[in-house]
């Protein structure tokens, strides 16, 4: 459940990063900051937090176990 | 409000800061070299033995170059705030997914059967020695003009900073250090380090630069932001002379803005990449890198982006002339906060981002002459482990001299173009890698036809824009887009279309790089 979960928010994050809302926005956040910019600022935290959660919640499985086994090659 | 010019008196303080940044990364290189551990495995990944703050540093650094600092600033001067969300929060987006989704399970295979090169997984993958030699020189050829872009960038920037410095040695430059000299110190700099502990230098030192670079731009944020009279002044001053920057309407289409997303899923291709990726101690590791990763691109490229839109707003004031967008930065320092000290700094900083890139690049093309092509040819028992770090390191030396001559005998020649052909030919590349970890139907005829369909229509749209000139002074887009995406789109149809219609690989290809586990997530 946890990596489709993951995965939608990923796709719905994509599709909200096009900005609907503030494309024409001139306006400043904070006195200083332009709307369009603190927008997409706010998507760099939201990604760390997206990929915290992956890292939290779908990590891969015994990968470091199957890393570990003996080779070939 | 009016900004005075700086004086004209000419100060060495910003060579010797340049000069002090190169003599620790010299030391630092140093000290790295004495935890070398003597084998081949410890030259080309560390011994598998980098932990998560290192390696965090050194991905980063590696995937940021010159023009973080440098080319962000120009293009938002350009271009307005809109260049943050085309690169910096699609990028914050796409690095960490494709760290998390393909760099963890490279890692995996590449600890699990030794490689050491993208190559050398590729071959096993596909069961196929020739993919090698047809992958082989796609990619050293895509990451040669990265190279160059990056050392003629060095030259470049050290040239207006130290002009006068020199009337009499360098004459035929204004005084300024020549080119020449800038780049065969910043070769020999990098050759220093990389040269004795291979990637564990290139790691440590990437650390360093890293938050020299860093540190650098957040400097120059607040004092330029101070000249101006605060952030909030700095920010009306624009929506009064150039409000225009501070949206995206009339200055980024919004289907470019859409297609921009192709570009970063460079980083699943890049061959320098993918040996830091390899240094993880565990998968654990990773997990830092992920996380950080967007974080540390929103505090390199902010400070960048509001600098470039306030230099737009200064110069439609008639308040600065700035010649050309990428003089934007340098400007903003030498106009507003004329420090020697600071454009020392800033300097250091520009070369520092520089510098952690070409160190990767350096020591993973010499890994994969050794690896990929003399190893792969004459065969593993033919040569000692001491032999083999020797010859990794001929290599490197020999890249080094390469990529120095060729920078300077096209340093005239605008080679900056190139640096989104090198990024979107390995963009176009990603569905291979992606195909190789996750799709077991992927077929070798899919990946050669990945690869052949990749390079010919990544060739006839780099000589419609290159060539032809198509794009005239203005960004090259196919209907509204960024021809990544087309050449994405053939690359990504290509493989699945031929893979479908062809035999697929034995199960013990397959079953060697698939766990056969139920779930994959806990």
């Amino acid at each position: 459940k946890a990596p489709v979960i993951i995965g939608v928010a990923a796709v719905v994050l994509g599709i909200l990063h096009q900005d609907f809302w503030w494309w024409e926005d001139t306006s400043l956040v904070f006195g200083f900051l332009p709307v369009g910019l603190a927008y997409h600022a706010g998507f760099s935290v939201a990604a760390a937090l997206l990929w915290a959660a992956a890292v939290k919640f779908a990590w891969p499985r015994r990968l470091e176990e199957w890393a570990d086994e003996s080779g070939e090659g | 409000m009016s900004f005075p010019l700086a004086a004209t008196d000419v100060s060495s303080t910003p060579l010797w800061v340049i000069a002090g940044y190169l003599a620790m990364l010299v030391a630092l290189g140093a000290l790295a070299g004495r935890f070398f551990r003597g084998t081949s495995k410890d030259y080309f990944v560390a011994s598998r033995s980098i932990g998560p703050f290192l390696l965090l540093m050194s991905v980063f650094g590696t995937t940021m170059t010159g023009f973080a600092l440098v080319g962000s600033t120009a293009k938002s001067f350009e271009q307005g705030i809109g260049v943050y969300g085309l690169m910096a929060s699609w990028s914050g987006l796409v690095h960490s997914a494709v760290f998390f989704l393909v760099g963890i399970k490279l890692w995996a295979v590449g600890k699990r059967y030794g490689y050491v090169t993208q190559v050398q997984y590729f071959r096993a993958r596909f069961d196929s020695p020739m993919l090698g030699y047809l992958l082989f020189p796609i990619l050293v050829a895509l990451v040669i003009p990265y190279l160059l872009v990056g050392i003629i960038a060095a030259c470049k920037t050290l040239q207006p900073v130290t002009a006068g410095m020199f009337p009499q040695t360098f004459a035929s430059t204004n005084g300024a250090v020549p080119p020449w000299l800038t780049g065969l110190v910043v070769c020999g700099v990098v050759l220093s380090y990389v040269f004795f502990g291979g990637v564990r230098s290139a790691a440590w030192a990437n650390t360093f630069q890293t938050l020299v670079f860093m540190g650098t731009g957040v400097i120059a944020f607040v004092m330029i932001s101070r000249a101006l009279g605060g952030v909030g002044e700095a920010g009306r001053m624009v929506l009064e002379h150039a409000p225009e920057h501070a949206a995206r309407e009339g200055l980024i289409g919004k289907t470019q803005f859409l297609s921009y997303v192709f570009i970063p899923l460079s980083v699943g291709m890049f061959p320098h990449l993918f040996q830091h990726w390899l240094t993880a101690r565990k998968a654990k590791t990773f997990r830092l890198t992920v996380v950080a990763h967007p974080l540390f691109i929103a505090i390199v490229w902010v400070p960048c982006i509001l600098i470039g839109m306030w230099a737009a707003g200064l110069a439609a004031a008639g308040e600065m002339n700035v010649p050309n967008a990428n003089a934007a930065l340098g400007r903003m320092v030498s106009v507003l906060v004329h420090n020697d000290l600071l454009t020392g700094l800033l300097t250091a900083g520009i070369l520092a981002a520089i510098m952690s890139s070409l160190d990767s690049q350096f020591v993973c093309l010499g890994t994969m002459f050794t690896n990929d092509m003399v190893l792969h040819i004459a065969g593993e028992k033919r040569f000692t482990d001491r032999q083999l770090i020797w010859l990794a390191r001929g290599f490197v030396v020999g890249i080094v001299a390469l990529a120095y001559g060729l920078s300077m005998a096209l340093l005239k020649v605008n080679v900056f173009d190139l640096g989104v052909w090198c990024f979107s030919g390995f963009a176009s590349l990603f569905p291979l890698v992606f195909a190789a970890v996750y799709w077991k139907r992927a077929t070798r005829a899919g990946a050669f036809a990945c690869v052949l369909v990749t390079a010919a229509v990544w060739g006839v749209f780099f000589y419609r824009d290159i060539i032809v000139g198509a794009g005239g002074d203005q960004e090259y887009l196919v209907l509204g887009m960024m021809p990544v995406a087309f050449i994405f789109a053939a690359s990504a149809g290509s493989l699945v279309l031929i893979s479908l219609m062809t035999r697929p690989l034995s199960d013990a290809v397959i079953n060697k790089f698939f766990m056969n586990a139920g779930s994959q997530s806990e």
